[in-house]
């Protein structure tokens, strides 16, 4: 018996009806102006547009007329951080998902780097509930590889895996001792879980704030070479074939770590990895600023690294995007770019800034980028989110052509400290849909789809 | 007539006609410097605030002094002591200190961009006296201001930059304003110590003293005790031996200068301090005219030398 996973406030079961949308489906092949009735929460039936016009006159069916507007399958993002418990003041359970249904995300695997670390069940059972009060899209829980992400104890795995653990990660330190992370690796074989790694070879990184290269030369701010991911994946993608173990890297960043774990994949060894939509379309550039908000680890890289993980993304190497979602409040980020904490918002800006920095500029096929968005839900082990009949309702609809000012309107997220912040970026969610419920409607969503009653 | 601008933050907020400009009005005021009452009206019922989180002796001095030349009022705080001490954060410091309406906030920080962040906070005018390793753009043009007395243009001359060039906010300013007046510049150490791709600032980079003969003016940086306890360098005495500036390694007629403060016998030998081709002095006693020059390009930026005098 599979221990539940995900875990969310269940709201009212949609009742809707979606006239021409264009539904882009890379899954089921869909792609093409439809009409999508939703009931109970459920895909009913799918129809060429106009085929489902009167659906017997239910007044309790909300019409959208989204002719020119899309219709996607909802986002899964596996990487974000809460904040809870312990640092509500950055992010909370509730303002967390509220940021990832506005950005059309239907599920969040949160990171257990919380204040206490999520490393026992008794921790693991109050997040859990407090997302069912709270969760406004439904949530999946990492719990620590580490007690206390000290990277040298195990944490109770299989406990944390009955009790309903995704899997397993320190994310936001690397497992240095290759010993234990072995040990995490062989236990899998009972309790199951991925194990997820944050890549980053402390003796490489030591005290360093951004990329190591012409950008930190010019800053005197001390780098993080490329070197210290890159050789820990490569370590990493040799234990895992050893052990046949199931390993996902986190948020890679550089060239010499796609090659990394190419060549681990080569060798048939069982990972995965996940790439954030900033380290896709920013570079250190951005740093020469000194504007904290381009501070995370690991650290926005070159062009070539940039151009290198799209190419890794679009052919499948790399198999998922993945937001890194860190909220810090404003006073944290207030102060010099050296002494400021890691970390970016992201939940409500990944899919407008891949569509209009990649899809738009023509590096990558839109349906390359909505693939890659929801795939992080298969490398978990959770169903991937489908636009066809008799699946829960996990989708989002987005106007590709209405663009924002990204903060211009508040973020939906506690924290601002979004690297997009001031930006103009095309393509907005204009409603999510998560398991089933109405999980966010843009203010915009009454006045651009003409709503009407049967 | 305008000003050099609103803050100096970095050399990269001036071009040349910029520096030729402060170096001017450095001249004028250095003969100030030079008379029995050292004093000017030029900025009376001002305030200038010098805040300083990081131990300095002839920057803040002579900030302090060039402001009260200027016949400003001066305030100057050391973060140990005041309340930054206590805890509070830059921003609450400077928001607190710009009540005071002050014309000018001289600052001086162990970390990258903090004055590039308090020019954000308050109105007044923001000079970067040091941020991290990032830049110290007065010292730069009191470096310039040295060697343009001394050579009369910069254009075509070699320098050498020697020693601690990855934790130097010294080195990369002087890079930037040296090779902007058109000098070329060499940075020079052992590979531990130079960050990096340092070449995307515009100079070269070598590793052992080999060339040290093609340079006009060979530039010192001050060697710290901390970089062996990380081990940049195995040993001061090896560090000493391949790259201390004796008199023996200097050919006549090449200029020696060094920001200070000296570690005599580590990366200077004491000879060589002394020696007729030092500018050390030259360029402390610069420190004060430069910094003179730039608070009043920057507060008041009149175009007539006269007015001032």
């Amino acid at each position: 018996m599979a221990a539940e996973r995900l875990f969310h406030h269940s709201g009212t079961p949609a009742e809707l009806l979606i006239r021409e949308a264009h539904v882009l489906d890379p899954r089921t092949g869909l792609d093409e102006p439809h009409d999508v009735l939703i009931r109970a929460g459920h895909i009913a039936e799918l129809g060429s547009p106009g085929s489902l016009q009167g659906v017997g006159g239910d007044p309790n069916i909300e019409i959208l007329e989204a002719a020119g507007k899309h219709l996607f399958p909802g986002f899964v993002d596996p990487h974000v951080h809460l904040r809870t418990p312990g640092q509500e003041y950055k992010e909370n359970i509730e303002t967390g998902t509220a940021a990832a249904a506005a950005g059309g995300f239907c599920a969040v695997i949160a990171m257990p780097n919380t204040d206490p670390v999520v490393d026992d069940a008794p921790i693991l059972r109050s997040l859990i509930d407090t997302a069912r009060q709270q969760a406004r899209v439904p949530v999946g829980f990492l719990a620590s590889i580490t007690r206390g992400l000290g990277g040298d104890e195990l944490t109770e795995m299989a406990e944390l895996r009955d009790t309903g653990a995704l899997g397993f990660t320190d994310d936001g330190k690397p497992v240095v001792s290759a010993g234990v992370l072995r040990k995490a690796l062989q236990y899998q074989r009972l309790c199951g879980g991925v194990i997820a790694l944050h890549e980053e070879d402390p003796e490489l990184s030591r005290d360093g704030a951004m990329h190591e290269g012409a950008v930190s030369a010019r800053l005197g701010i001390a780098g993080i070479p490329s070197l210290a991911e890159s050789t820990m994946i490569a370590r990493d993608g040799a234990l895992a074939a050893y052990e046949g173990a199931r390993v996902h890297f986190q948020h890679l960043s550089c060239v010499e770590s796609v090659d990394a774990l190419a060549h681990a994949k080569q060798k048939g060894a069982r990972v995965s990895a996940e790439v954030c939509p900033h380290h896709l379309t920013l570079t250190d550039e951005e740093v020469r600023t000194l504007d904290s908000r381009f501070k995370m680890n690991p650290p926005l890289r070159a062009e070539s690294d940039r151009r290198a993980l799209v190419q890794a993304l679009k052919s499948g190497v790399i198999d998922c995007v993945a937001t890194d979602h860190a909220p810090h409040a404003a006073h944290e980020k207030e102060v010099p770019f050296e002494q400021a904490p890691m970390g970016t918002t992201g939940l409500e800006t990944a899919f407008a800034a891949l569509f209009t920095e990649l899809v738009l500029t023509g590096e990558l096929d839109l349906e390359v980028v909505v693939e890659r968005m929801t795939e992080g839900a298969a490398l978990y082990g959770l169903p991937i989110p489908r636009i066809a009949p008799a699946q829960p309702a996990n989708l989002c609809l987005v106007d590709l052509e209405a663009s924002f000012e990204v903060g211009a309107g508040g973020y939906a997220s506690r924290s601002a400290n979004c690297c997009f912040h001031g930006r103009m970026l095309q393509g907005t969610v204009l409603m999510t849909v998560a398991a089933g419920t109405v999980a966010y409607a843009a203010q915009t969503l009454a006045e651009t789809t003409a709503v009407s009653s049967a | 007539m305008t000003r050099i601008g609103t803050h100096l933050l970095s050399i990269d907020d001036l071009d040349r006609a910029s520096i030729e400009r402060i170096l001017d009005r450095a001249e004028s005021f250095d003969e100030v410097s030079g008379r029995e009452i050292k004093k000017v009206p030029a900025l009376r019922g001002r305030t200038i605030v010098n805040l300083f989180y990081e131990s300095s002796t002839r920057t803040s001095s002579s900030f302090e002094l060039a402001a009260k030349r200027l016949s400003a009022d001066v305030v100057s705080i050391r973060s140990q002591g005041s309340s930054v001490d206590k805890g509070e954060s830059l921003k609450d410091t400077v928001q607190t200190l710009s009540a005071y309406d002050p014309a000018a906030i001289v600052i001086r920080s162990p970390h990258a961009g903090a004055a590039g962040l308090v020019a954000r906070w308050t109105p007044a005018a923001v000079i970067n006296a040091g941020d991290g390793k990032h830049e110290h753009p007065t010292q730069a043009l009191l470096d310039v201001f040295t060697l343009r007395r001394r050579l009369g243009a910069l254009d075509g001359t070699n320098i050498w930059i020697v020693g601690d060039v990855l934790h130097s906010r010294v080195a990369r300013s002087d890079i930037l304003a040296f090779t902007r007046m058109g000098a070329n510049v060499t940075v020079c150490g052992p590979p531990t110590l130079i960050p990096r791709e340092i070449e995307a600032l515009g100079c070269e980079a070598a590793t052992t003293l080999e060339r040290l003969g093609e340079a006009d003016v060979v530039y010192v940086l001050r060697m710290q005790q901390e970089r062996m306890r990380d081990s940049f360098v195995p040993s001061l005495r090896e560090y000493a031996a391949r790259y201390q500036i004796t008199p023996g390694r200097l050919l006549p007629g090449q200029l020696l200068m060094h920001p200070g403060p000296v570690n005599r016998g580590v990366e200077l030998s004491g000879e060589a301090i002394d020696s007729p081709q030092a500018l050390i002095g030259a360029q402390v006693r610069a420190g004060v005219a430069v910094r003179m020059a730039v608070l009043y390009e920057l507060l008041v930026g009149t175009p007539s030398l006269a007015a001032v005098a």
